[in-house]
């Protein structure tokens, strides 16, 4: 579905128009990036009462999987915690999953690596190309989200998203924590726990994470922890061949 | 289907503020629902504009909330559980005197927001960070 906010050569243009407004930079290109003149906002701090999202920030996250202590659950547990992800279902595979570690082994040299996978909050996300109801959506700040006043449960986006991002909940639920709705015949994932980011704060992974393996910022604010990161140590997007330009970015993968 | 239920909560909305209840109330065959606010008077709107409204008022502020990131807003259903959940079980569902359900009931509309939404008031989900 193309409309005027998809639609990249319509974006491009706005970025171009709106530049010298403070936009941070725009991709002309995978790898070749517009870097705006002028000043982009800081825009960690809660937003004011009544705003919406703007789409000068775009949340992302960065994650040093070489920081990623094996056997570690802490950004699972916080997750699953924070947004009430608490149901065990007979069939184990029906539980929800917003977050996961996935270990990755080398073959050839044995070389573990651990990593947590969740909802990579593309820029172009195909579970909202697919969508039948335009129910998965994303936020002008960047973040992918199920409006689930409109989710049909369908499925649709679980079979679009090359992560295995999203879940379908089974079962009715009572136990929802109340900034955080959630029920039976939606489908749900991640969403950067963005009651959470709403406020000021960062996600309860981010949080949690003991080692401090992930960071959270703004990718558009080149004066961000996440930004300064990104531009100087060599980060991937997973499955980057697939050009969705995810939110969500690996370091030592 | 969809035209009944407008109909009908057109016709508990007219008879919920009408002066004199005649049609529910008169013979006593049908119980009128049991509103028990634990803060009269602090309403987002008046009561006749909740009455009629209410459900108007959650659905655009619904979306603005979620597909436009816009919080803070006075009619946020959060707020309305804080103030209308009662004293005794601390939820708006359960029972003929919890204030969602009560009405509902009374005008056979379903109520389908709890599916999802928390219907307690200050739940605190086990381990919730603050």
């Amino acid at each position: 579905m193309s409309t005027p906010e998809n639609n990249p050569r319509r974006q491009f243009i706005a970025a171009a128009g709106a530049g010298v407004a403070g936009l941070g930079f725009t991709v002309i290109a995978p790898g070749l990036h517009l870097m705006a003149v002028g000043e982009a906002k800081a825009a960690t701090e809660a937003r004011k009462a009544g705003s919406a999202a703007s789409p000068v920030v775009r949340w992302g996250l960065l994650i040093d999987a070489n920081k990623c202590a094996p056997g570690c659950t802490k950004c699972i547990d916080a997750c699953h915690t924070e947004n009430g992800v608490s149901e065990t279902l007979p069939d184990a595979r029906q539980n929800s999953q917003w977050i996961r570690k996935i270990e990755l082994v080398d073959r050839r040299d044995g070389r573990v690596t651990q990593l947590p996978m969740m909802c990579q909050h593309c820029a172009n996300p195909p579970c909202v190309d697919v969508c039948p109801t335009g129910a998965s959506m994303k936020r002008a700040d960047g973040i992918v989200l199920v409006d689930r006043h409109t989710c049909i449960g369908c499925r649709y986006c679980m079979m679009a998203c090359p992560y295995k991002a999203r879940s379908f909940v089974h079962a009715p639920l009572t136990e929802q924590n109340p900034e955080v709705p959630r029920g039976q015949g939606c489908v749900e994932s991640c969403t950067l726990c963005v009651h959470r980011v709403d406020k000021g704060q960062t996600p309860a992974c981010v949080e949690s994470c003991p080692t401090g393996a992930m960071t959270f910022g703004d990718l558009n604010d080149p004066a961000s922890d996440i930004a300064k990161r990104i531009a100087s140590v060599p980060t991937t997007q997973v499955r980057s061949d697939l050009r969705l330009n995810q939110a969500v970015r690996y370091q030592g993968i | 289907m969809k035209l009944l239920r407008t109909l009908v909560t057109i016709f508990a909305a007219l008879t919920a503020v009408s002066p004199a209840p005649t049609l529910a109330g008169e013979g006593g065959r049908t119980a009128k629902p049991l509103v028990e606010i634990a803060n009269p008077g602090k309403c987002v709107a008046p009561v006749d504009e909740m009455r009629r409204n209410h459900m108007e008022m959650l659905k655009h502020q619904r979306d603005r909330s979620l597909r436009q990131g816009i919080r803070g807003e006075p009619a946020s259903l959060n707020a309305c559980i804080e103030c209308h959940a009662s004293k005794t079980s601390g939820s708006v569902l359960g029972g003929k005197e919890n204030f969602c359900q009560s009405c509902h009931s009374y005008v056979a509309v379903k109520l389908d927001c709890f599916e999802c939404h928390q219907p307690k008031a200050r739940f605190k989900a086990a381990g919730l960070k603050p």
